[in-house]
Order: C-alpha cells, then structure tokens, then sequence
C-alpha cells in the first residue's frame, strides 16, 4: 500500500462518490483512496510506514500461515459485512491450529462504480474488527475492475499466528472413543444471509454469528491441552461437511445425537420453510473440537465459560468405522447418515 | 418450531411402532409403497425403518417429478434455453439434472444461457413483466399440487397482457402412476413384487381429494392411505395400512385429516381443468410410457406452450442400460442390488431417475440409509466414477 501522498488534491468524496477506475491506476487517485479509506479504517504503524510490505519479528516455534477469499453476497447481512466476514474467517483458520493469530494483510477488488461510503462502511468495520480482536492489518492491495467484471467488492485476507509449544492439531488425529464439541448454535450465518438474498427476503430476528473464536480457542487450549485432537470452524458446508472431512482424513466414524445439536428455534424455521438441513449451513463463528476423552469434561466446562461458547454441547464420539460414515440418532428415535451436500445448496455465502 | 416438533415427537412414534409390532402378523411380510418422494425422504431423513418390524417393508415409490422427468425433456430445455432470445426459469433442484453426454441446466448457464433459478411462478411471471425484452419460459413441473400455480400464473400473464410469457409444461399426475405400477407389462417382465398397501401424498389430495383413488383401490384390491410428510404422519399410515391388511380390507383412508377432503379443492380443480388436458401418453423416466401420466396445455392456450411456441423437439435419449431404476421404482430391487449404485451413480453423479434428486429412492438411500446397505466401498461420499 505504499504511496507518495501529494499536497495538492480534490477531496474524496465520501458520501456521494462511486470507486473509478482511476482508483485502481496507480496514480493520485489511488493513493487518495487507500490513505482517505483503507489506512484511516486500519490506522497503525506498519501501514503508517508506507513500504510496499511490513516487517515483524518472528518468535520462535511453529507459525501457521493462511489465505481466504470472500464474495458474499448481500455484502452487507445482519449481525456482519464483507469486511468482517474477512478479518473473523481468516482469524479462525489460523485459531484452528490452536494458534494465536498475529497479523492480517488484505486484498480488495473492487468493481467501478462502488459507492466510497459502502467501500468506507466495510473498511471501518474491518479495521474495528481487527482492533477488538487485537490482530493488525498489516499491509495490504488494492485493484479497480471495470463493471460487471466484479460483483462490488471481493476481498482477500491472509494472516500469520504462532502456535503455542507442545500444541499440534491435524484433521487425521480423531480417534475413536473421542469427544465430539459444537461450540453453539447451528446456521446462524447461513440463514442470516440468505435472508437479504434477492428474491428470497424474509424477516428474522436471526443474524449471523461471525466473530473471532481465537479467545475461545486459547481457553479451549488452556483446559485441553495436547489432549485436543483438533478443531475445525463448520464454514461452507457446515458441521456435516466439517465432521465428514475429519472422519476420512482420520479414517473413523462419528455417531451424533440430533438432540445434542444447539439449534435456534427461528434457523430451524427458515431452513423447514426453505427445504434446507441446517448441518448443511455455513457458520461464520462456531468451533467443532474432537477431543480424548479424558479432557471431555474440563473441555466442555472451559468452553461453556466463555461468552462465545455458552450454549457448546457434547454432540456425540469419534467410532472405529472403516466407511467413515457420519451417523446421527434423530429425534424421532431412528438412525441416518449426515452426509456431505452434494452440489451446491447457497451461493456465495461468505 | 410450534406445529412441527409435534409431528416429530419421537416417544409418540415409539408408541406408534410398538402398537405396529404388535399387530404385525409375525408369519407374513407387508410390503407397502409411499408412492411419493416427500415421504421417501422423511422416512431416510428419520430413520423412520428402524422403528418398523423386519417384516414391515416400505419401497420407495417414483413420486419424485423430477426424478421422473425423461432425459429427452432435459436435454430440449437445455436446447431451447441456449437461444438467444430465451430466458429459462426454472426451480433449483431441475438445474443439475443430468441429460444426455453430461449436459445439464447448470453447465447450459455457464455457457452462457440465460437460466435463472426461481422459487415459484409468480418470480417467472414477475421477469416476464420486468423485461419485456426476454421470451420467458417457465419450466413447469410437479404432482397436481404445483399444477394450479401454473395455471394461475398463465392466466394471470393473460390478464396483464404478457406475450413474452409461456410454459413448458412437465405437470404428471399421480395416481396414473400409482395404476401403471401396478398393471403395466413390465410389472410381469420384471417379476412383480406384491405390493400390499399404498401410501398417498397428502400435499396431492389437498387439490384432487381422496376420490381419485377409490376406483384403483376397489379395482386391485389394495388400501390406500392418504398421509402427510411428517415422520408421524407416516408412521400412523403404515399403523393404518397393518391393519387393513389385516383386516382384509381395501379402502381409501385419510390419515392426514387436517387438510385433506374426499372431494378436494374444487377451485383449484377447475382452475387445472380450464387450462390443462390430460396427455394420452407421457413417457416417466424409469417407468415408461403411463397413459394419461401427464397434462398439457389446452389447444386455446398454444400461444403460451413453448414446445409449440418455440416448435420444440423432444429427442429420444435413453438411460444407462445397466440402470435397474425401473425395478427399484416397482419394489422388485432395492437400490443397493444396482451394479451403478454408489459407484458411478451417486447424488454427486447421477445416472438414473432414482438418484436424480434427494428425494429419489437410491438417493435418500444413499444420503441417509446406506450404512444399513452393504453397498460398494468409496471415499465417504465421493464418487468413484
């Protein structure tokens, strides 16, 4: 984001002004555009800088690094935006390792014609994103592209963290007789979004859960220990995606009971109404932990203690199962598979 | 969720099941069809058969109008949305429905075609009105409950005027079906299981009523319960079913007597009546050719009929010939006896009419059931093609 800002210029035009192409160029519109938005939004040292990169120092151990590109669509959805969405998913991949995630760069394509007020709204909410979460956007890239080649806005984000010593989550280690944990309620996000789409508006109380589970994660580290198998956050595809990716990379099954499952009353609703399954629906802000049985108890307790893990549930166990079937005892007292969605049930949903 | 949770309760279905095991004849089978894919799927989505005696069998009927929809009618809508000039709505659950060499809605949009995905016709109607430009053709299909929003929304496209406005009609009717399955000359070819009972789609009788089904009761002697699609519902039918056998009768019976009638919905009857006729023949995928299987639009409506509008060609196209949907669709096989199932034919990569949608019987099995089955090894949900 590196920029010679000049003395004499045209104010941005926040309120009423739209993203040209000019924004894109190179030149002094640019460099209006990301001090006058992105930097003001993100405001710290190494942005301050102005290099073309920043530097850190690098602690010792193991780092987990990891990239994510978002293109929801309504960029702007109850309870998050775009911009959210961006900071709290690439904070989870990292806190997934059990990580503690140090620092963000963010990329942002942008369609000509976008409003610099919706631009400035995302931007905002990112940089507040990013300071309540305590990890900085340190750098960061900005591409103007003409209409209809875009759809608004698509941003990607990557982020660094260390991962605390002693510490190694990896999708292959469930083992049967481990604990399966959901960390609340289920298809919050999905549901949220697919409220606003186009065509298929309807009124809900219920918005998406996006947030930054990297506190949860270092208090599920805290209590767990190595005695964590692993975590996974249920984004696209949900927890039947999440729970049927981790039992062919470990070579187990799961049993889970439907019953166990946090489930709102008004997602349950939405996804009847819609013909949807909500283990198929994204979450933007819930952990699923595998856990040895031994720590189940102190896991469950730790999670339940902090405020994004209040309503966490013991959802069911990893089983010795050379299919790696996904298996659910519902509530009506029989058994069925959960399996993976086959082909595509949202569009663009983060 | 009030209302529903209530035809959830798992102790009522206990209850239920217990009373179906003990009036379940222990020497005898039942073998009992839901004609329908709602209940297909509810019965897979709840593991409803792990309630019911060994010897209660439910086969899954081919109630499912997309499952049913022949290849040919794909791959002409597919044809007809690539011209320039033509808009297609369409439901979401048509777009990946396989036609002929890998074709499909899906791949046609990416192409370039002008598809959009809708919920109801009213959304089609809604496009034709917002751009006039567009020759907007409303994919039509389902069971007589979707027929009378159809002919709605034709005369409703009539009333305001819309000449940019038609119908590819693929309405089928039910209890044709339900009579071939039972009389046709495949039921022979293939070794006819016995079917004992039938449960009917309440969602169906809602419009045509219970009456419909009182000439093919009496005529093959087999009851009929007409049910809802909650797992109770269903479960109370088979209850209903058990006992007819038992008792040796064969009747029409309405489980679902909250909004089900004998007569049905007269309005909407005459509505479906002014503006469709039934077809002599319509071929089901899976099932053939079923005389007056199907509606199509009157000859006073041609204008708004896009195979005659647009001069459509059906083309002929055939199944896989390793495909056994024809006998799972008649109770003769299930679908882990298909030598395609699970392996080149899953949800993800469907062959056959049975696998086409989730409420297809190989595919509720697949996505639900088939850690019951003994069924080909593959990697948790992946096609091995």
């Amino acid at each position: 984001m590196s920029v010679m800002i000049q003395a004499q210029r045209r104010k941005l035009d926040i309120a009423n002004g739209r993203v040209d192409l000019s924004h894109g160029a190179g030149g002094r519109a640019m460099g209006q555009l990301i001090e006058g938005i992105f930097h003001k939004a993100f405001d710290n040292d190494w942005l301050r800088a102005g290099n073309d990169q920043s530097a850190f120092a690098v602690p010792g151990g193991r780092m987990v690094m990891t990239t994510d590109g978002y293109v929801v669509s309504p960029l702007f959805f109850p309870g998050g935006n775009i911009g959210t969405l961006a900071v709290y998913g690439t904070i989870n991949d990292i806190a997934m390792a059990g990580a503690v995630p140090l620092y963000l760069s963010a990329s942002f394509i942008i369609e000509e014609g976008f409003p610099l007020i919706d631009l400035g709204r995302i931007a905002d909410s990112m940089g507040a994103a990013s300071r309540d979460a305590g990890v900085p956007i340190i750098t960061g890239d900005t591409k103007v592209v003409e209409r209809e080649k875009a759809d608004g806005v698509f941003i990607s984000t990557a982020g660094v963290g260390l991962v605390p010593a002693g510490l190694d989550l990896r999708s292959n280690a469930a083992r049967p007789g481990d604990a399966v944990f959901i960390s609340g309620t289920i298809g919050d996000h999905g549901v949220a979004v697919m409220s606003k789409r186009k065509n298929l508006e309807f009124d809900t109380a219920i918005v998406s859960d996006s947030a930054a589970l990297h506190g949860l994660v270092a208090d599920v580290v805290a209590a767990g220990g190595s005695h964590i198998r692993l975590m996974r956050d249920p984004t696209r595809g949900g927890i039947a995606a999440v729970l049927n990716e981790i039992a062919s990379q470990s070579n187990v099954g799961f049993h889970i009971e439907e019953e166990a499952i946090p489930l709102k009353p008004e997602v349950a609703a939405a996804c009847e109404l819609l013909g949807l399954d909500p283990l198929n629906i994204a979450n933007e802000g819930k952990l699923v932990a595998v856990v040895a049985p031994e720590a189940a108890d102190v896991v469950l307790a730790a999670m339940r203690a902090h405020p994004l893990g209040l309503e966490a549930s013991l959802v069911g166990h990893a089983v010795a199962d050379e299919n790696c079937f996904v298996q659910m005892a519902t509530s009506f007292g029989g058994r069925r598979i959960v399996d993976w969605l086959s082909g595509e049930q949202l569009p663009r949903i983060c | 969720m009030k209302y529903i949770d209530e035809y959830r309760d798992g102790r009522l279905a206990k209850d239920i099941a217990r009373r179906i095991g003990a009036i379940a004849d222990p020497t005898r089978s039942y073998q009992l069809m839901e004609f329908c894919g709602g209940h297909t799927h509810a019965i897979s989505r709840y593991g409803l058969e792990d309630l019911l005696p060994t010897n209660v069998r439910m086969i899954h009927g081919p109630g499912c109008p997309v499952c049913v929809l022949p290849i040919g009618r794909i791959d002409a809508a597919i044809a007809l949305a690539m011209r320039p000039e033509i808009t297609l709505c369409t439901y979401g659950d048509l777009m990946r429905v396989p036609g002929s060499n890998g074709s499909s809605l899906l791949k046609a949009k990416a192409a370039g075609a002008d598809i959009r995905m809708v919920y109801s016709t009213l959304d089609a109607l809604r496009i034709a009105e917002a751009e006039p430009e567009c020759e907007v053709v409303f994919f039509a299909i389902g069971f007589e409950t979707t027929t009378p929003p159809t002919a709605l929304a034709l005369k409703a496209a009539i009333a305001k005027g819309l000449g940019n406005f038609s119908i590819f009609c693929n309405h089928v009717l039910t209890p044709a079906a339900i009579q071939n399955i039972l009389e046709s000359p495949d039921v022979r070819k293939l070794g006819a299981i016995k079917i004992d009972g039938f449960i009917g789609p309440a969602h169906v009788s809602t419009v045509i009523g219970t009456e419909p089904y009182e000439f093919f009761a009496e005529e093959f002697g087999k009851p009929v319960v007409v049910a809802g699609f909650e797992p109770l519902d269903v479960i109370q039918a088979i209850l209903m079913l058990v006992r007819q056998v038992n008792d040796g009768r064969h009747e029409v019976e309405n489980q679902y007597i909250r909004a089900v009638t004998a007569i049905g919905n007269e309005k909407a009857k005459a509505e479906v009546a002014e503006v469709f006729e039934p077809c002599e023949s319509f071929e089901w995928r899976g099932l053939g050719e079923v005389p007056y299987g199907a509606l199509r639009l009157r000859a006073q409506y041609a204008a708004y009929d896009a195979e005659r509008r647009f001069s459509m060609v059906i083309p002929a196209a055939k199944d896989n010939p390793g495909c056994e949907c024809g006998a799972i669709l008649r109770g003769v096989k299930k679908p882990a006896d298909c030598k395609l199932f699970g392996t080149v034919c899953t949800p993800d990569t469907p062959m056959g009419s049975c696998m086409v949608s989730s409420e297809g019987a190989c595919a509720a099995y697949w996505t639900y059931g088939r850690f019951r089955e003994k069924a080909p090894q593959v990697d948790a949900g992946r096609a091995v093609a």
